[in-house]
């Protein structure tokens, strides 16, 4: 479904990511970890089309498509969705009007019928269950004056409202509540199926334990340095980063 | 003083001998004369260039006369669902027999009530155009609203202009609301003419004991329209007088407006929206007096910039010293979408009272990159997430304008321009 080859980034001339390779299937979810400022939301970035990042170099290749020539839009109609680490406060939307705009946009170009006023609540309140979201949460403007909790259960809520094949899940753990922990585990568990595909952006392995994952990857210095199974991601959370940081950093002055 | 001045057209005008208050036209014409056009030298007009426009603009300093419109010209341009009054003027002429007659409230020409203190709220020595337009101001409506009157529907003061090129026209209103009153006025102008025309309005507004005053303005008449609005309102003990002025067009348009807080407990709002594009160039300068203890204002303007347009805002805030206890909010955001556009901003508080809580903030900016990309990810187009954000940024705005139908007709005006134009 994705396939990312040797991809470089860089933002205001420095470069971030230094040739990230990974292939990722149908029906298999993701853990992308890494120590801070290794380029694990850069990549999220870039794959999401964010302006401010220079490609300089590699390909992504989505459903057969060269993601990187599509808009942020279109790649969202395409099935990306990217679940923000720090999702905005856009005061006077409101959170109903945005999603309505964006859900019939997207089935627009997925060739569907949009959806009246009727069927979009019908549709919202079956997935609001999902991640236990409030209506009256949605009857304000969007994430303007949520708790952090609250946002990110919004972020996944969106994501099931809009039915994404690839969702990457930036930090979505980062600052939650064992709870609310919960709650979007769940959501995102309930989402999966054989058909789409998840990456799962963490500096922490608890998120893990909820969101079991196929493969975990860690990234350092803009490369993915490691590849392994969920059992990495459990030493990573034994060890910390450190360990690897060495192994990379000897193997560089060999 | 301007060479202006000298205009053979103008003096004509200020000698013109029209209808009634000698006394006022006299004081409009000296404070003018020791005024002058506004050089560029002058603090209050820095970045509004209007003498310098109404020299190149203005032939003839002559009064535009009433014009014929018909019963359907005004059923045509009312809002959608509008059910309240309507009061028509050409030109700035009050047209009586096109007029609704509001039951309970007095509407006569100024002229008929020729003991109205013009120019005592609006003083011409403070403003040359308030001056010009207390000199030689074309007749006028008194607006009178009795003591524990609650006007419920709203009423429209429907302007048609229809001006020779380069004619002025100089409405004057007097509106006054008894103790108790409530009513709301909607100023709404038609431009039939597709010349330069400079309009001069003067709007005197006198606020009883405990009245409720709701005043909205929409200017859209156009890139041909050179316009001054002065406006002001003395409001009394428990007084509220909230105002909203729309402005969606015109070559300069500039708003003075002032609120005098004379009475305590009493509250003063001003919501402003400049929507603009081409050259348009609109500046509003609002004025807010505390003068007595334990009153509030709030004012928040907000400016959306695109093209070679320009703004100007100058907010000023007088807390005098026995006005303890003010709670005074101040606040102007303005979203350039152009390199060309150009906002000047300026808060100015003088605060002489010691016990207030006083606030300001300006900002200037482009439209919030990250707030675009969030929208754009979740798969809506570019332009339309532009739209929904700077719609969003207008809202705030709007929805001060508690008329649905007129609120109405300004969102969907806005909307139109944000959809199609940016």
């Amino acid at each position: 479904m994705l396939s990312i080859k040797n991809l470089h980034a860089s933002i205001e001339g420095t470069p971030i990511l230094r040739g990230i390779n990974l292939e990722v299937k149908a029906g298999e979810v993701h853990a992308i970890m890494g120590p801070n400022g290794s380029g694990k939301s850069t990549l999220a970035s870039v794959l999401a089309g964010r302006e401010e990042y220079e490609v300089t170099e590699g390909e992504v290749i989505f459903k057969g498509i060269d993601l990187l020539e599509l808009s942020p839009e279109v790649r969202a109609r395409e099935g990306v969705f990217l679940a923000f680490q720090y999702p905005v406060e856009i005061p006077g939307v409101s959170s109903t009007n945005f999603l309505r705009t964006a859900v019939n946009q997207v089935r627009e170009y997925r060739g569907l019928e949009p959806l009246d006023a009727v069927k979009f609540l019908t549709l919202m309140k079956e997935k609001m269950k999902l991640v236990e979201i409030d209506q009256k949460l949605l009857s304000r403007s969007l994430n303007e004056g949520f708790s952090g909790g609250e946002k990110k259960r919004n972020e996944i809520f969106q994501m099931a409202m809009l039915d994404p094949t690839l969702s990457i899940l930036d930090e979505t753990d980062s600052g939650l509540d064992i709870d609310a922990l919960r709650i979007v585990s769940n959501g995102v568990n309930q989402l999966k199926s054989d058909k789409n595909a998840t990456i799962v952006v963490t500096h922490y392995q608890r998120l893990l334990d909820y969101i079991v994952p196929d493969f975990v990857h860690v990234l350092y210095n803009g490369r993915i340095v490691k590849s392994g199974t969920k059992e990495l991601a459990m030493e990573l959370e034994e060890k910390g980063y450190d360990w690897i940081k060495e192994e990379v950093d000897s193997k560089a002055t060999v | 003083m301007s060479t202006l001045i000298k205009h053979e057209t103008l003096g004509e005008m200020l000698n013109s001998s029209s209808k009634g208050f000698e006394k006022a036209r006299a004081e409009g014409k000296e404070a003018f004369e020791n005024q002058g056009f506004p050089t560029n030298k002058s603090e209050e007009y820095k970045f509004t260039a209007i003498s310098k426009k109404l020299e190149q603009s203005i032939q003839n300093y002559a009064l535009a006369e009433s014009f014929e419109v018909t019963a359907e010209d005004v059923k045509s341009n009312l809002f959608e669902g509008y059910t309240g009054d309507v009061l028509v003027f050409t030109n700035g002429h009050f047209q009586p027999n096109l007029s609704s007659a509001i039951a309970g409230i007095e509407v006569s020409l100024l002229s008929e009530k020729s003991d109205t203190p013009v120019g005592s709220i609006a003083k011409p020595a403070k403003d040359p155009f308030c001056a010009l337009n207390q000199a030689a101001f074309t007749d006028g409506i008194f607006i009178s609203v009795p003591k524990k009157a609650v006007v419920e529907k709203p009423i429209l003061l429907l302007n048609f202009n229809k001006a020779i090129n380069g004619q002025v026209i100089q409405p004057r209103v007097w509106i006054e609301a008894g103790d108790f009153a409530e009513v709301t006025f909607i100023n709404h102008t038609v431009n039939l003419s597709d010349v330069t025309y400079f309009s001069n309005k003067v709007t005197e507004i006198k606020g009883g004991v405990n009245s409720q005053i709701r005043f909205y303005k929409l200017q859209n008449e156009g890139k041909n329209v050179i316009e001054v609005s002065n406006t002001e309102t003395d409001i009394h003990k428990d007084g509220r007088f909230s105002s909203v002025t729309i402005s969606l067009s015109g070559e300069m348009v500039r708003n003075n407006l002032s609120i005098n807080i004379l009475g305590s407990n009493s509250e003063g709002n001003m919501y402003g929206l400049y929507l603009l594009n081409g050259k348009s160039h609109v500046d509003n300068h609002t004025n807010v007096d505390h003068t007595v203890p334990h009153a509030e204002s709030n004012e928040l303007y907000k400016g959306i910039l695109a093209d070679h347009s320009r703004g100007v805002f100058n907010g000023k805030i007088f807390v005098r010293q026995d006005a303890q206890k003010t709670n005074a909010f101040q606040q102007n955001n303005n979203i350039l979408l152009s390199e060309d556009a150009v906002v000047n901003t300026k808060p100015q508080l003088e605060i002489w009272a010691d016990d207030v809580k006083c606030s300001h903030g300006c900002t200037t900016g482009q439209l919030d990159e990250e707030a675009l990309f969030y929208l754009q990810a979740r798969g809506i187009a570019k332009d339309q997430a532009k739209g929904l954000l700077l719609y969003a940024f207008a809202g705030e705005v709007l929805e001060h304008i508690r008329d649905e139908s007129f609120r109405k007709y300004c969102t969907d005006l806005v909307q139109d321009r944000l959809g199609s134009k940016f």
